[in-house]
């Protein structure tokens, strides 16, 4: 057996005697589901191909959707799932990063205290880690949402940022906009009505800009306070006591805070030393994640240019895009035992 | 002997002939009109590659021949870290074309790309499906709506006679490669105030890869005064 191969059980064993049944999926996924749950960016980052029965098809970019639609259409919860394979990425720019990824996953649906779940989800990837001296990142989506949602401003504009919170310069591109006053805009030379989108529509955004246009800003001060919470950084102890800080500035995160501190009491009980855990508000805000609350990841210290060896995170909202009207609490992660495969080699010399 | 592709008709091919015998490299079809077979003469060592200019980034990637004609848009549309590969000799002054973001004439309220993205969002809303952007540059402009935010749009692959998608209800903006914007305008079609994706021209490009010694007929051509 290779040392991949032997790394690959090591973590299936583990997953399993965590309560976790193996499962599979197929490698060919259906692409407009992935196409409308990740836009057309997925398309530069998956394979593509087709055949003339089943239409347009990608090779499984991620384990996560195939999972969750899985689940979502014939289990009961709670449940508990493992699996192993490859995902598979295009490389368009770089050249050293391998088109096919190994990935060991651990994934929990469970209608459960949330910080219950989310601590046994992340403790056990701690432990199953733990020979290899990696260094622990966690963040919380929830709190950049609950933020958005007592700005002083439209819900219009609340809605448009909650759209982009996962491209961050177009999201800055947007408060600096509400932050200040939009003005008339010079509207573009008519024409002939053409195409699918009615006059109708447009008649109803001109009437949107008008408003727009005469909207107060949101407040300097709450962009501020939007930016500073962005910026928190630090071990999770001090952390949520930065949070707690900014809290009189931006009090609707109070209850995201609250999250926190349930995550930490029920991490603490796991018996791990969260000192020695960081924290980023602004983690797991990168393109293309559908992650919307706690994350994680874990990174080697002395391996920069490695991508996270392990991540992972709450996805409630996706099991809701997924489900088609059913919803269910999720959390879960994976391991690349292609780099735990080389330091537990290391550990071993 | 080095290998010079050169785009085997029209407006191009004779622009490119005329670039060269400027520099007194003649190139010449050999035989009838309809053989891509060519002649070169006024250098040697050159052997006359005639080929669709959209085949030449990937000949020229793949080093079989050595330096190339075409346009910077189909180099960056088709070649992944194209400065890896070749590199631009000199831009030749003709073949202007820049790839733009069109949008119906009749969108008054669509000026700039954060229009399109919130128009998107709405459509997405109220058809069930994503709005489309009919091109066929889909990496050039996957790649720029992605630089600058724009989500829930899709690529819808047209060949050509691009500009006629929205009217024929296939796409609801298009991306296209345009010299004067009078066929976009003619389509009731609109250029986006920032919807400028790439400004192309034609350029003698060499492969990074190809083994041929250039420094001959590059010198030639560079140092001959016009």
């Amino acid at each position: 057996m290779t040392l991949l191969r032997i790394e690959t059980e090591r973590l299936l064993k583990f997953f399993q005697a965590a309560g976790a049944v193996r499962v599979e999926t197929n490698i060919l996924q259906q692409a407009d589901v992935l196409l409308d749950l990740y836009g057309e960016d997925i398309r530069g980052r998956a394979f593509v191909t087709s055949d003339p029965l089943h239409g347009e098809q990608m090779l499984r970019p991620d384990f996560t959707v195939p999972i969750v639609q899985r689940h979502m259409a014939e289990s009961a919860e709670p449940a508990r799932y493992t699996y192993a394979g490859k995902v598979f990425r295009r490389q368009e720019t770089d050249t050293d990063r391998s088109s096919e990824i190994d990935q060991v996953g651990y994934e929990v649906f469970d209608r459960g205290p949330a910080e219950k779940i989310e601590a046994e989800v992340f403790d056990i990837f701690y432990r199953v880690l733990a020979p290899f001296g990696l260094t622990a990142s966690t963040g919380d989506v929830g709190l950049l949402l609950a933020a958005i949602e007592g700005l002083t401003t439209s819900q219009a504009r609340k809605e448009a940022l909650r759209r982009h919170i996962w491209r961050p310069r177009r999201f800055g591109a947007l408060i600096e906009r509400f932050s200040n006053i939009v003005g008339v805009k010079d509207l573009g030379l008519g024409g002939q009505q053409i195409g699918l989108r009615c006059a109708g529509d447009i008649k109803s955004r001109l009437a949107q800009l008008a408003q727009e246009a005469e909207a107060p800003p949101i407040p300097r001060s709450e962009v501020n306070a939007i930016k500073d919470l962005l910026a928190v950084k630090n071990t999770f102890p001090n952390a949520l006591e930065d949070l707690e800080n900014l809290a009189p500035r931006l009090p609707s995160i109070e209850s995201a805070i609250v999250n926190m501190r349930k995550r930490a009491s029920a991490l603490r009980y796991a018996g791990i030393d969260i000192s020695k855990i960081g924290f980023e508000a602004a983690y797991g805000l990168t393109a293309m994640e559908y992650y919307d609350g706690f994350v994680f990841g874990f990174y080697s210290p002395d391996q920069f240019d490695w991508p996270a060896v392990a991540s992972g995170g709450r996805y409630d909202a996706l099991t809701r895009v997924l489900g088609q009207g059913r919803s269910v609490p999720a959390v879960g992660g994976i391991v690349r035992p292609h780099y735990t495969q080389g330091l537990s080699q290391g550990a071993l010399e | 002997m080095i290998k010079l592709g050169v785009p085997a008709k029209g407006r191009l091919m004779q622009n490119t002939f005329d670039w060269f015998a400027n520099r007194n490299v003649l190139l010449s079809k050999s035989g009838s009109d309809r053989e891509y077979i060519g002649k070169v003469s006024g250098v040697t060592g050159v052997e006359l590659i005639l080929l669709s200019a959209g085949e030449i980034p990937g000949e020229l990637a793949a080093g079989r021949i050595d330096l190339g004609v075409t346009g910077t848009d189909l180099v960056h549309e088709k070649l992944a870290n194209w400065s890896k590969k070749i590199t631009p000799v000199i831009e030749m002054g003709f073949g202007f074309a820049n790839l733009m973001i069109a949008v119906p004439a009749c969108w008054r309220d669509v000026t700039c790309l954060h229009d399109l993205d919130a128009v998107a969002a709405r459509f997405r809303a109220q058809q069930g499906f994503r709005l489309r952007v009919a091109t066929k540059y889909h990496r050039l402009v996957r790649q720029f709506m992605t630089e600058h935010g724009v989500a829930d749009y899709q690529l819808v692959d047209s060949q050509g006679a691009t500009e006629g998608a929205v009217k024929n209800e296939t796409a609801e903006a298009i991306a296209d490669i345009t010299s004067s914007g009078a066929t976009i305008e003619a389509n009731h079609l609109r250029i986006l105030e920032d919807g400028l994706v790439l400004k192309s021209q034609a350029t003698l490009w060499q492969s990074r890869s190809a083994q041929g010694n250039c420094s001959e007929l590059i010198k030639k051509i560079i140092t001959t005064q016009i």
